[in-house]
């Protein structure tokens, strides 16, 4: 077990590697001048020489690489071309809203899909089970800020019964505003992953359902709801967690246009504060450190594995 | 299985697949309102006013007077805007499906068939998927600079690992048939075996797959133009329309509303007809997805 541990978090180094190579290689390989690029229609020349200098354009990329490869290895995603800050420190800066929405979501989402996904595959084919069919094909076809505009409208506007925009936070606002502010963007945003997980969530339990140890645990006289949570649910469990663990790249695509709609200043909008500004640091950290969230979330759900099911053993 | 494993050769004795796939409700239906927008996208402008044409009297209208979708805040009139945008999001969704799936094609069947070349296909593939793919959409756009080409490849690049897993898993229990290795035995060249035996066994997966590519590409390509990070502005993508009426949408949420429920019923089209394919030609997949 420990040697495996051992090796399945030494398969993330050329994962790592791979993203880090390819976030250094876009600067370098895309048309035209990347320090011109970046400079904007404006710069004058000692603006662009002052931005190659501060990539270190100017050195063999080979130099380049390894020289920035070793500051990435120190937790130094770079220095941002405007603001002269660190992007690590402008990232911790960030940081609180865009995770607590993101755990928001994937807290509620989970919450509804897992019952609700269960309990369409126990009545597969009656009314439950079309409906959460139904709002899995929509859920999939409805774009996150449209979705979140059209409840602004109706809650917000419409309703009042939730503030329209913003973020307020839990630390030095209090939990009320908190929680006020953060309902709107976590529905909007949970919608997709309540579609993604009922989804796996029935088709793995319909398959439990069906194997002989749910059977003999009905002919043993359990009683329905014990089947499904003790016999039917935790062996769908591998399957599940899979999923959200997929779902997470979808979670940060989906963070960066929800904080968008919602005004939020969290990681989202620092990378398209970035974007407009061209301050390319800033995006190439961002990217960095979403891959290594994503890396090392998805090497925790590998890992869980076995304790979620004994018969998996490494 | 074994309407997937037929060889090329004997599928033409066989009903085509597309006969098939439109026995098929789902298909059929979801199929037909695809054409009617396809339809609306190639012949809409024909019928609708200049979508581009300012009228600074009527600026900010509700639906009625100045326009069936109302007007926006040049006095732009946003039904003939929303029929507009219809093309360029096809013409994207479209786009990034038969790229992705060529250049994953490819790749997979490399990755699959040459086992040398897995290991380094497969890691970078890892690498890409563990990138998120607006951010890198985003990143290369804002690099490249944003054109209706550049936004394409860079929806293209983060779809193409999901392909690339997909052809390679196709390949992987192709291989092990009794008709690739008496194919093998009998000394067929290698390219011959991927054209005849491996190749016909990923089409059925992969048209599935294709639909699946094009609904996330175009709400894709709506999210990046949403952001102000799409194609240029003065196109009227469904993304750009969304992203102008933003400023205003406590005063005229139509701005945003229209466009979006053009977009959601496309890509609900797409991914209709992509189930539809998915129960009807890949009986592999349909098991274990629902």
């Amino acid at each position: 077990m420990l040697f495996y541990i051992f090796k399945r978090v030494l398969m993330t180094i050329p994962v790592m590697i791979v993203v880090a190579l390819f976030v250094f290689m876009m600067l370098r390989l895309s048309p035209g001048d990347p320090a011109a690029v970046i400079a904007g229609d404006y710069a004058t020349a000692e603006d662009v020489e002052r931005i190659r200098e501060q990539l270190g354009l100017s050195e063999p990329i080979v130099v380049q690489f390894t020289k920035w490869l070793g500051q990435l290895v120190q937790g130094d995603l770079g220095t941002s071309i405007f603001s002269n800050k660190p992007v690590a420190e402008l990232i911790v800066q960030r940081i609180e809203p865009t995770m607590l929405l993101a755990l928001s979501t994937i807290v509620f989402a989970v919450l509804v899909a897992v019952p609700l996904g269960t309990l369409a595959a126990y009545r597969a084919g009656s009314w439950v089970d079309r409906f959460v069919m139904l709002f899995s094909v929509g859920g999939f076809s409805v774009p996150v800020f449209v979705l979140g505009y059209v409840l602004i409208y109706i809650l917000s506007l419409k309703l009042k019964w939730l503030p329209v925009q913003g973020y307020r936070s839990p630390f030095t606002e209090g939990i009320g505003p908190f929680f006020a502010h953060i309902t709107l963007p976590t529905l909007t945003l949970s919608v997709i992953f309540i579609a993604l997980i009922a989804r796996m969530t029935r088709a793995s339990v319909i398959e439990v359902l069906e194997e002989d140890y749910v059977r003999t645990a009905r002919a043993k006289g359990q009683s329905e709801f014990k089947v499904l949570m003790r016999h039917a649910l935790r062996n769908a469990a591998v399957p599940i967690i899979t999923v959200i663990g997929i779902g997470i790249a979808l979670l940060i695509g989906g963070v960066v246009v929800t904080e968008s709609v919602y005004n939020i200043p969290g990681l989202g909008r620092l990378v398209l504060d970035a974007v407009l500004a061209r301050d390319y640091p800033i995006i190439q950290g961002l990217i960095l450190f979403f891959s290594f969230i994503y890396i090392v979330l998805n090497l925790l759900i590998d890992l869980s594995y076995s304790l979620l099911d004994p018969r998996i053993r490494y | 299985m074994a309407e997937t494993a037929t060889p090329a050769s004997q599928a033409a004795a066989q009903p085509s697949v597309w006969r098939i796939a439109l026995r098929n409700r789902s298909v059929f239906w979801g199929g037909l309102l695809l054409v009617i927008i396809a339809l609306i996208a190639v012949f809409g402008a024909v019928f609708t006013v200049d979508p581009i044409a300012i009228n600074p009297i009527a600026r900010l209208k509700p639906p009625g007077d100045f326009g069936l979708f109302g007007t926006d805040q040049l006095g732009r009139d946003v039904f003939s805007r929303v029929v507009n945008g219809a093309r360029i999001s096809l013409t994207v969704g479209a786009a990034v499906a038969v790229i992705s799936i060529a250049i994953g094609l490819f790749l997979g069947l490399v990755a699959g068939y040459f086992r040398y070349m897995d290991a380094v296909i497969m890691r970078v593939m890892d690498g890409l998927m563990s990138i998120p793919a607006i951010l890198l959409a985003i990143a290369l756009i804002s690099l490249s600079g944003a054109t209706l080409l550049t936004v394409i490849t860079a929806i293209v690049i983060p779809e193409i690992p999901r392909v690339v897993r997909l052809v390679r898993s196709v390949v992987l229990t192709v291989r092990e048939e009794p008709y690739v290795e008496a194919a093998i035995a009998a000394g067929t060249r290698t390219w011959l075996i991927m054209l005849r035996h491996v190749l016909p066994n990923t089409i059925a997966p992969l048209i599935v797959q294709a639909t699946y590519v094009c609904g996330s590409a175009m709400l894709t390509e709506a999210i990046l133009g949403f952001l102000g990070a799409g194609i240029p502005p003065e196109i009227p993508s469904w993304g750009n329309i969304m992203s102008e009426g933003r400023t205003f949408f406590q005063l005229t949420p139509w701005i945003i509303f229209f466009p979006g429920a053009a977009l959601a019923v496309t890509v609900l089209a797409v991914n209709i007809v992509g189930d539809g394919l998915r129960d009807s030609l890949d009986p592999r997949i349909a098991r274990t997805m629902r």
